[in-house]
């Protein structure tokens, strides 16, 4: 079993560096660039199978014990242990990573997207990947730190080199936010580390008594909380994220949206909620209010790109949304609850399914008609891509009424769990205050509902006589349904059925948040 | 009897491996000196590798010098103050000579390819003074961690930095070379000045110039002389303050890297910060630590000065300036020297001894780590100057489509000065000083380090991302000789060595340097 995480961690990592190397003879290919992006697909595919076999593994009984752990000391200078490990609240966030970065491969294979070679793009995927993996997988605060950074490089240039319009400067303004947020935080886990003594984990979370005085513990969180709340993004510190998203490549879109924003939430759930409970206590009605204020943000931002006239760009438009998503998820965070914290956990899987398969959509989309400006595809009348591509609109329309939180499909309960935490926080929490967050957060939903509901009034019906003048375009093709379908599947799937999901987060949250204590 | 005890007083037996490796520096570049003399003008190039063999041979005898052979002292006071030495060698010591004579021979590695390019262009180098002068600045460098009295000490400095004014002017009839060692000659020496008068000050307060003693004594000088010996610390800071370029005594920095030859400038960012920054410790730690509480705040300020001036100031650097390429390597040096600042700082303000040897120690893991990759991304700039001589930072536009190595292993090497991954080690050099000063309480320093640290990767990041754009020209394959791929080859090497066990340089962050 630890073999199998120490691989899942570790080879992306060999396979980038494989990547760089000439094709060996025999797995040459057609083409020096087909070779390698089939490499990627191999080494992704590879990783995907270790992670499914790994989650087979898992004691399904036990989901809030660390389990296919290794600790072995690296850097004693620093107390730093190469102690990595999963339980229930990452395993899933393991597998949707190693899934979607298979899926982005996949999809890359067949539509790589234009820029310069691909060798380059499939390493700094693969580094990409296993730095988000390795971010789930460590239970050690300085190895969290460096999982944390691996990913800017590769996620910088993914940006800078294979983006679209404006590509420098978005991707400038990525790594710059988040690097001054992760120094910031650096400072919060080394004071941490130095008064506690140690900068494991699980030591951490499981002895509270350590001495951790409040204020070390305010400090900390207040550090911590500014790196990891860049990274989320919450408002108002989210204004990377939409230039980010509308430059970056399809694949860089879902790869950020689906795997590299779960890192500044499982950061708060894994480190903040155990290991400072007191300095969490301390800020967590700011932060449900700062959540709130993001989903009400997101919304309208949101409703006023899809307003006609407006020049709104659908991927700065999903990118908005999902500022209005992770508010939720932070919302359920700091009720400190279980219930709140095991929505939070649910809406941040969710959001990766659907807001991945939303950026592939609307990258496909923009493939074929060449703009993602809704006005341009919509004229005055709509796009109606129900008669140009039946298929393709009937995807984005699944996934607009997926990411509004349609119950029956996954979207629905993060968020409704999110709220009903909110309905009753945590004992030391003001509960008149968080009543007035659900209350909005709840309108939010309302708004979230509006807008997506005009997006798909504008991009997926029209006027039948736009249908029969403009060509029809490219259906769903075969490489797209096999990248789209596990997602959809998974959808519907943590939508009909949310205890697999919740059984295996909810005893670690009820562990995580009792310290230690299960 | 009395005659054979003062005798004995008169006559030191001088322990001879102890004081081997700067030793044989310095005699190796006298015979350098010497042979440059019967040498004919064919045959020069043998001076190269004299001097190359015998920086090999006193990094050799660093080796009797480690594990029991440590702790060795000489050049001791007789009679009852027989605990003062002024030459000593610890661990403190044999990793900082490690540190120089392994700089002085990298240097030297650039030497030979700088040498034989000018030789080849008609726009010789006087190579036996060059040799000479180097070895010299080196021996002095090797000295200096070893000497534990403050006359050694300025000695020491002296002997480093005057040979480093003549090899910074070497380039004959270059304006911008002469100017710059002139610059750099006049500021120096004013600060020389000021040091010797802050020592002239401390001895007179005290009566003692070794570092233990003083100490000791500075505990309690009479309170008539309390503002005399205050103002000596304080002047003897501002001495080292300047070898290590610390802002306000920065300005010197650019105007010599760039008028200096490239080696030189690689040789002075490494070497001559080191020499400064063991100088520091040695005084504020070992000599000064009554006084903490103002060289304490000080150098904190210092430090806090010293990296955001440097840093802004590389940022504001036109890529396509003449020579920015190392305009900008010199500011960063001066933006690093504020981080390896920080831990001195810091042990201002420790409460036990072996906190100060840990913080200290912080300083020596990061120098070492700024030491290889620094020299590395100099040995680049060297191989890109040669066939580039403007050397602007856009000249390094496509360098992978040319070299797709010596790109790479640029890019490496400016992520670990920015201390990003796969820069590991320079990631966890910088960890280890930010937790330095939380663990000390200085956290707005670390706050303006954690500023400056992305100011920092702004610029290095911006050329990284240069080197893997698409090339303006037509790319033209070139010859390396081998010295320089040498070179980089061993930086490279270490620097994938240490990100990927850092605790080879971290572990003097752990236990301190003694």
């Amino acid at each position: 079993m630890q073999f199998l995480l120490a691989l899942i961690v570790v080879g992306p990592l060999v396979g980038a560096v494989a990547a760089l190397l000439p094709a060996p003879p025999g797995l040459k290919g057609k083409s020096p660039d087909q070779a390698v992006l089939r490499h990627g697909v191999t080494v992704t595919g590879v990783i995907l199978l270790a992670a499914i076999v790994l989650a087979l593994g898992f004691d399904h009984d036990h989901p809030s014990k660390m389990q296919a752990t290794t600790d072995i000391s690296w850097i004693p200078a620093l107390d730093v242990r190469i102690h990595l490990g999963i339980d229930g609240i990452s395993l899933p966030l393991l597998v949707l990573t190693a899934l979607l970065t298979f899926l982005c491969a996949l999809y890359s294979y067949f539509k790589m997207p234009t820029g310069p070679s691909p060798k380059a793009f499939v390493a700094l995927i693969l580094v990409l990947e296993s730095g988000t993996l390795a971010t789930f997988a460590v239970l050690d605060l300085l190895l969290f730190f460096l999982a944390f950074e691996m990913v800017l490089i590769p996620m910088y240039f993914l940006i800078a080199r294979w983006g679209g319009a404006q590509r420098t400067q978005a991707a400038w303004k990525f790594i710059l936010y988040t690097l001054l947020g992760s120094v910031v935080m650096l400072l919060g886990l080394l004071l941490i580390g130095l008064r506690a003594g140690t900068f494991d984990m699980v030591a951490l979370a499981t002895d509270n008594d350590r001495e951790l005085s409040t204020s070390v513990q305010v400090i900390a969180v207040l550090a911590i909380g500014i790196g990891l709340a860049v990274k989320t993004p919450m408002w108002p510190l989210h204004s990377w994220l939409p230039d980010a998203h509308t430059a970056a490549p399809t694949v860089g879109s879902v790869l950020l949206a689906g795997v590299l924003l779960k890192m500044g939430t499982y950061g708060f759930v894994r480190i903040l909620l155990p290991i400072a409970p007191d300095g969490m206590e301390t800020f967590a009605p700011y932060l449900a209010a700062l959540a709130v204020v993001g989903i009400i943000y997101g919304s309208l931002a949101c409703l006023a790109l899809a307003r006609p006239g407006a020049k709104g760009d659908l991927k700065r438009l999903i990118a908005y949304s999902s500022v209005g998503h992770m508010g939720f998820v932070l919302l359920g965070i700091s009720t400190m609850t279980p219930t709140g914290v095991n929505g939070a956990l649910f809406a941040n899987i969710a959001h990766g399914l659907i807001t991945g398969l939303l950026f592939f959509l609307v990258g496909a989309l923009k493939d074929r008609t060449g703009t993602s400006d809704l006005d341009t595809l919509a004229k005055e009348s709509g796009a109606a891509l129900y008669g140009k591509a039946p298929r393709l609109g009937g995807l984005l329309a699944f996934g607009a009424v997926a990411s509004l939180g349609l119950p029956g499909l996954a979207g629905f309960w993060g968020e409704m769990l999110a709220l009903f935490g909110a309905f009753k926080p945590a004992d030391d929490l003001s509960r008149p205050a968080f009543l007035t967050f659900m209350a909005i957060a709840a309108f939010g939903t309302l708004l979230t509902a509006a807008y997506m509901l005009i997006v798909v009034r504008r991009v997926c019906m029209g006027p039948t006589a736009t249908v029969q003048e403009a060509p029809r375009l490219a259906d769903v093709q075969g490489y797209e349904f096999a990248a789209w379908t596990p997602l959809v599947a998974l959808t519907v799937l943590a939508g009909l059925w949310p205890a697999a999901l919740l059984g295996l987060t909810d005893p670690a949250v009820q562990q995580l948040l009792a310290g230690g204590k299960s | 009897m009395i005659a054979a005890e003062s005798t004995a007083s008169l006559i030191q037996s001088v322990d001879w491996v102890a004081v081997a490796p700067p030793t044989i520096v310095a005699v190796v570049g006298l015979v350098v000196l010497v042979a440059d003399l019967f040498l004919s003008e064919r045959n020069k190039h043998l001076l190269g590798w004299i001097s190359l063999t015998g920086l090999v041979a006193a990094g050799l005898f660093l080796l009797p010098l480690t594990g029991s052979g440590a702790g060795r002292s000489t050049f001791c006071l007789s009679g009852p103050r027989a605990t003062a030495c002024s030459y000593t060698v610890d661990e403190f010591t044999l990793v900082i000579q490690l540190l120089v004579i392994g700089g002085a021979l990298l240097t030297a590695l650039l030497s030979l390819t700088a040498l034989k390019d000018a030789r080849n262009a008609d726009k010789e180098l006087p190579e036996g003074e060059y040799w000479f002068l180097l070895l010299s600045s080196a021996a002095g460098a090797a000295l200096l961690p070893a000497s534990r009295d403050l006359a050694t000490l300025v000695v020491a400095l002296e002997v480093a930095s005057l040979p480093a004014f003549a090899l910074v002017g070497l380039k004959r009839g270059d304006k911008r070379s002469s100017e710059a060692a002139l610059k750099f000659f006049l500021s120096s020496v004013t600060a020389t000045a000021v040091t010797l008068l802050g020592v002239s000050f401390v001895y007179a307060a005290t009566g003692t110039m070794h570092l233990t003693e003083l100490g000791e004594k500075l505990g309690n000088v009479d309170g008539q002389l309390d503002t005399l010996a205050q103002t000596g610390v304080v002047l003897t800071l501002v001495g080292f303050a300047f070898k290590v370029a610390a802002v306000p005594f920065h300005f010197w920095v650019p105007d010599t890297y760039v008028g200096a030859p490239l080696p030189v400038a690689a040789y002075l960012s490494v070497v001559g910060k080191a020499v400064g920054f063991t100088g520091l410790i040695l005084v504020t730690v070992v000599a000064f630590p009554e006084y903490a509480d103002v060289w304490g705040p000080a150098l904190a300020a210092l430090a806090a000065l010293t990296m955001t001036i440097g840093n802004v100031a590389a940022l504001r650097q036109q890529p396509t300036r003449a020579y920015s390429a190392v305009r900008l390597l010199a500011w960063s040096s001066v933006g690093q020297a504020g981080y390896l600042l920080v831990p001195i700082a810091a042990a201002g303000y420790a409460d036990r001894h072996t906190d100060v040897l840990e913080t200290t120690g912080a300083t020596v893991a990061y120098a070492l780590m700024y030491a290889a990759v620094n020299l590395g991304a100099f040995a680049v700039a060297a191989l890109v100057g040669r066939t580039q001589k403007l050397n602007r930072v856009s000249d390094y536009r496509g360098l992978y489509a040319k070299s797709p190595l010596s790109a790479l292993v640029l890019a490496f090497f400016l992520l670990c000065l920015a201390g990003l991954p796969p820069g590991i080690i320079g990631l966890f050099a910088k960890v280890t000083v930010f937790s330095t000063a939380v663990d000390a309480g200085l956290g707005w320093l670390a706050v303006v380090m954690a500023a400056n640290v992305v100011i920092a990767l702004y610029y290095y990041l911006q050329w990284t991302a240069l080197l893997f754009r698409a090339p303006a020209g037509e790319p033209a394959k070139h010859h390396v000789p081998a010295p320089l791929t040498a070179a980089i080859a061993v930086t490279a090497v270490l620097g994938v060595a240490l990100s990927g066990a850092p605790q080879l340089v971290l572990q003097f962050a752990e236990h301190g340097v003694r």
